[in-house]
């Protein structure tokens, strides 16, 4: 016999157990019933009116739950031997009369007594997201999945800011910012994370300032570096979307490389002066192939062909409609509502005031996301760009 | 037979066309279209299509809201009011020099 099991026929011993049916009836007649089961438990449904406290801290919430020691207690877990522990443990804290249910919530919800899905949001997220709460696309379980939800931006700049302000508003749990730039005053024409007061400062700190301020319940993770090879995949691991709003080519290629090999979507935008481009890069998606960055474009443009400087600009509004359409594909992807912009490019032409669609195929031949074929392994990008 | 139909310039590209964001002409074909629009406007033709004659790695070309590529290539035939988009690769966001 182990030591487990010698321990539970002592326990067994000891201890009254008692069925689900009994146990609602001790309930309706005063005594506390206590759930000691994990959060992701209770979440699948508990007991009305149970007192759910988990395992791990009972012995320090029993007392302000339950103050009168000769309170019949009823223990319940998911199966009925965490609560043969739990009723031993509350006997040597003093409490006098004490039950473990058998069975658990299994034979509770078997045997079709009620139950509850208790909120997994706390009355200040309720207030806050009511408007979400009120769509039945997202609702409590949608809200509670963007809460648990992490994004990585790509760049706090033009696409980035507008993004991560509104997924900040919108509730997503971790936002993450890579970057290795400062707050310029030519930035505050669009990037509105930042401002005059913060000029020189590291934009990802910048950008933490603000989300923080906006929804203090966000965590956000910044990345003061430039993304590499090197860094690339330690950066990425557990997000679960890349919004890409980088300035360069080098950074596209690798943010393309690495969301195909770990499988994380890619959301995609550009812009240049009245004109931007939005699409989801994501060969992974269940319910459509579409390509990869590099299926669209195999190769960079060369130095030569790439615009200056006093050529390029763009209308500071332009990336915030670019970087909002790009924050709705990512909340759509998290809460998996709708038809995303895989192999679709959504083009805007602010000056004709028009949106177009244009269809992406995946090539098949691509050697990153081609199927079956083994990931080709990282380059050195800025060769590959000409330093473009 | 040859019909009219329609090249929309990208930004990047409209320093060819004197700033003009469509180009009309006749072609039969895409290949017909883009070689009639680079005799047009000179030095535009290098920056879509490469030396044999291929549209380039980072420009992809659209016909309609179809790419060129799964339809018959530059031997695409073209219907009177077809549009012909042209769409660069453009890498967005900050850009160089502005600190
Ligand atoms: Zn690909």
């Amino acid at each position: 016999m182990k030591a487990k099991d010698r321990e539970l026929a002592a326990l067994r011993a000891r201890i009254a157990e008692i069925s689900p049916s009994e146990a609602q009836r001790l309930q309706q007649q005063g005594a506390a019933l206590i759930d000691v089961r994990e959060a992701d438990e209770i979440a699948q449904g508990s007991p009305p009116g149970a007192l759910r406290l988990g395992r791990g801290f009972l012995e320090l919430r029993v007392e302000e739950a339950v103050p009168d020691f000769d309170q019949p207690v009823v223990l319940m877990c998911n199966g009925g031997t965490r609560s043969l522990f739990a009723a031993d443990s509350l006997a040597r804290m003093g409490y006098s009369t004490l039950f473990s249910m058998v069975g658990g919530f299994s034979r509770w919800k078997a045997e079709g007594l009620p139950f509850e899905q208790p909120s997994q949001l706390d009355s200040l997220a309720r207030q806050r997201y009511a408007r979400h709460l009120t769509i039945p696309e997202v609702g409590e379980e949608g809200q509670a999945k963007l809460m648990a939800s992490k994004v990585l931006l790509i760049g706090a700049g033009g696409l980035g800011c507008p993004a991560a302000f509104y997924l900040a508003a919108a509730g997503v749990g971790t936002l993450g910012f890579v970057d290795d730039d400062v707050v310029d005053r030519s930035n505050l024409q669009r990037q509105i994370l930042h401002s005059e007061a913060k000029l020189g400062m590291a934009k990802v700190r910048s950008a933490r300032q603000t989300v923080e301020a906006l929804n203090p319940t966000v965590k956000v993770d910044t990345y003061e570096t430039r993304l590499s090879s090197a860094n690339v995949e330690e950066i990425f691991a557990g997000y679960d979307v890349v919004v890409d709003g980088s300035d360069n080519f080098p950074t596209r290629y690798l943010v393309n490389d690495a969301c195909v090999k770990l499988g994380i979507p890619n959301v995609h935008g550009s812009v240049y002066r009245f004109e931007g481009q939005a699409s989801v890069f994501w060969p992974g998606y269940a319910k459509r192939r579409g390509p990869c960055y590099r299926c669209l474009y195999p190769e960079p443009p060369p130095a030569e062909f790439a615009p200056s400087c006093m050529e390029a600009g763009v209308l500071g509004v332009l990336p915030g409609v670019i970087g909002l359409l790009e924050a709705v594909e990512t909340i759509k992807l998290l809460l998996g509502v709708g038809d995303p912009l895989v192999g679709r490019l959504l083009c805007y032409d602010a000056l004709k005031a028009e949106f177009r669609e244009l269809e992406l195929q995946p090539n098949p031949d691509c050697p990153y996301c081609a199927e079956g074929r083994a990931f080709p392994g990282y380059i050195d990008y800025e060769q590959f760009c000409h330093g473009a | 037979m040859s019909g009219t139909v329609v090249i929309r310039i990208p930004t990047p590209l409209r320093s060819y066309t004197n700033g003009a964001d469509e180009v009309a002409l006749e072609a039969d074909t895409v290949g017909q279209a883009l070689t009639t629009l680079a005799l047009l406007h000179e030095g535009l033709g290098e920056r879509i299509l490469d030396a044999d004659g291929k549209p380039r790695q980072f420009v992809n070309i659209f016909v309609g809201k179809a790419d060129l590529r799964t339809l018959q290539g530059l031997g695409t035939s073209l219907a009177p009011g077809d549009v012909i988009s042209i769409v660069p690769a453009v890498a967005g966001g900050r850009h160089e020099g502005e600190g």
